[in-house]
């Protein structure tokens, strides 16, 4: 930018504009509104204490939710006990990896094949930085965390039905975007079009900014020489003799809006997804395991609950024994802290009343699926220069997403080979058997990059509606069954009451489950106190 | 609450190709199903939990079994369930078209051992949105 996309205009300038017009009351807004954008629900570590002699909490699932749960309890005083479905701590927070294997619904078996320090992570992957629950319980357990790319501009946008299939880069789509809309609304601002709703003032600031933002030249116009400082050059800049570069070309705006790429720009201004995000080195069941260090001792592994009893004094939880089946215990409480997902809680037979049942049963599971795909080489990087992010597609797998770590040094890599959510494609990918997604999501990422079909090894497929532990992906509130539902679901009835992030408004977030855990802890702590 | 996808606002459905089968799977392009047959939409939606012969799958929860389901003598049952969806199940009243879901009733209906012969048609199916 040194030679400036704005000749005899430079960022002072503009700023210079901006106080002369919006004066110091501006800058002192703006702060404002950025230490509001910054606070979370979360606020500081729950300090409870002084749990009432002898009262005891059953908590259903080891998972984030049911995990923070526990640790807060214990720390408070309580008696805390864990039943948990599965033979490992963490639930969906879960990392795939050489070696493990995993038996879906419906009895398909997969054995991961993947090498040693490389993973997948099928459910959670990311953590947005505004996740100040997950973020503090992270730092207070150790666990270590890196960055997470949303947004990687020399990843692609693709379709098939754009620029016959060739897939774009999504810095030329993002840019050329904001030149040509740039271009449009400084045209529309020098003819006087816009008079009647910007002050002439106003309207000098905004032809100078769109100048910025849009890297229009000095006629306003969007032209290669001034966009190739943003998208990059056709021949590079070099070093030495014939160093010149050669400016690139701009997408027409026609071919643009006709592509629907512009449409997968959002996943980058979305509040979740902004930068910066995160994700703990090595996997994301490192924030499980730690939650287990703490809480592991409470925890009875293959329990599967069959039935939740309660009275006015206390909860009776019936469960079998996944490795005996018939065998069945029973485990009292004085309250009970339930985090099953709900279209397994909704076959359970549970004494509950009208409000919370009905809530149980409206809200249903997305669909959602996870394909990793293990490569004898990392091409993406080698070959293409991407280095983490994601690439979005129309084609049925949705995304493909590039490993966040490991850069640059070569060897083997596992990408995230497709991952829908909710779409007609997650479920559709469900429907096959797991060795066939795997196979569709080769097939169609070789669209996108040919070196799929030389460089493929392995795949393992994670199919959220075939999970036995969940029987789907996340809640799946909708704005009429949050206003029908959610304060119901979210209630305490008698002793017991849900947790998870079925019952938050971030579902499929972390950050819902431990918000919910924490609003649960509190309330129940309360109850207990008889406050 | 949808994860934003990029078809989310693509939307360029295209018809779903004759001939299609249970053995080609069927991928589809929008926000909403393209296959058009009873085979074919059980292929591609209903399978995933209730299973290719419809047997259903136990875990912590179960998917229930449409095989030799003596619930789906009443139309009205079925065509229920898919549309608005309960406990589990999701609802596709917005994904499916009244003569997909007629197509998708009247196959589950008839196949995997039961055979109600009362086809449902379309209007049945808007009846009950």
């Amino acid at each position: 930018m040194e030679n400036g996309t704005a000749p005899g205009f430079n960022r002072r300038d503009l700023l210079t504009i901006i106080g002369l017009a919006a004066g110091s009351g501006a800058a002192y807004q703006a702060m404002t509104s950025l230490g509001l954008a910054a606070e979370s629900s979360y606020k500081e570590p729950i300090q409870l204490s002084g749990a009432p002699k002898g009262a005891s909490v059953l908590i259903l699932g080891a998972g984030v939710a049911g995990m923070t749960a526990a640790l807060e309890l214990r720390k408070a005083g309580y008696s805390v006990k864990i039943l948990e479905f599965n033979s490992r701590p963490g639930g969906r927070n879960w990392t795939v990896r050489g070696g493990d294997s995993y038996t879906e619904l419906g009895g398909d078996t997969q054995t991961c094949g993947f090498d040693p320090g490389l993973y997948l992570n099928p459910g959670p992957w990311r953590i947005p930085h505004h996740h100040r629950g997950v973020l503090d319980y992270c730092r207070r357990l150790g666990v270590q965390l890196e960055p997470f790319i949303q947004l990687n501009h020399n990843a692609y946008l693709q379709s098939p039905r754009a620029f016959g299939g060739k897939p774009q880069r999504i810095r030329d789509v993002k840019i050329d975007f904001q030149g040509h809309v740039a271009e449009l609304l400084a045209k529309t601002t020098s003819q006087g079009k816009l008079d009647a709703g910007v002050t002439k003032e106003d309207q000098e600031i905004l032809l100078k900014a769109l100048q910025h933002w849009g890297a229009l030249d000095k006629n306003y116009a969007y032209t290669p020489v001034p966009a190739s400082e943003f998208r990059g050059w056709d021949k590079p800049r070099g070093g030495g003799a014939g160093g010149r570069p050669t400016p690139s070309q701009p997408i027409a705006l026609t071919d643009l809006l006709k592509s629907g790429l512009w449409a997968a720009l959002e996943n980058f201004f979305l509040y979740d997804y902004q930068t910066t995000m995160f994700q703990p080195v090595g996997g994301m069941d490192a924030i499980g395991k730690a939650f287990a260090r703490e809480v592991g001792d409470l925890i009875r592994f293959n329990a599967k609950v069959v039935r939740i009893q309660q009275d006015d004094v206390k909860v009776t939880v019936s469960w079998e024994d996944a490795k005996s089946p018939g065998t069945v215990a029973q485990e009292v409480a004085d309250w009970c802290i339930c985090t099953i997902p709900l279209p397994v809680l909704a076959q359970i037979q549970l004494d509950a009343g009208p409000k919370l049942k009905s809530a149980m049963a409206a809200v249903p599971y997305a669909s959602s699926v996870k394909i990793g795909l293990q490569f004898k080489r990392r091409f993406w990087e080698e070959d293409e220069a991407i280095f983490g992010g994601i690439t979005f597609t129309d084609l049925p797998i949705e995304q493909i997403g590039y490993p966040q770590f490991g850069f640059n040094r070569g060897g083997k890599g596992v990408l995230l080979g497709a991952y829908q959510y909710d779409s007609p494609r997650a479920f559709e990918f469900t429907a096959l058997p797991p060795a066939e997604r795997v196979k569709r999501a080769v097939a169609l990422g070789a669209k996108i990059h040919p070196q799929y079909e030389a460089e493929f090894e392995n795949g393992f497929a994670m199919a959220w509606h075939r999970s036995p532990f969940t029987m789907g992906c996340a809640a799946d509130w909708t704005e009429e069954t949050l206003a029908e539902h959610y304060e119901d679901l979210c209630a305490f009835d008698n002793r017991l009451v849900l947790a998870g992030e079925h019952a938050s408004y971030l579902p499929a977030w972390q950050e819902g489950a431990i918000l919910s855990a924490l609003n649960a802890v509190e309330r129940l702590h309360r109850k207990a106190l008889g406050q | 609450m949808r994860m934003p996808l990029v078809a989310a606002l693509i939307c360029f459905a295209l018809p779903a190709m004759a001939g299609e089968t249970a053995h080609t799977p069927v991928f589809s392009t929008g926000d909403v199903f393209d296959e058009a047959t009873g085979e074919t939409l059980y292929a591609g939606i209903c399978q995933g939990c209730h299973m290719p012969n419809g047997q259903g799958a136990a875990g912590a929860g179960h998917y229930p079994a449409l095989a030799k389901d003596s619930k789906l003598e009443a139309a009205g049952y079925p065509l229920t369930m898919v549309l608005h969806g309960l406990n589990g199940m999701p609802p596709f009243s917005e994904r499916l078209t009244d003569a997909q879901v007629a197509q998708v009733v009247n196959y589950i209906r008839t196949h995997f051992g039961n055979s109600y012969a009362d086809a449902v048609k379309p209007e049945d199916v808007k009846a009950l949105r």
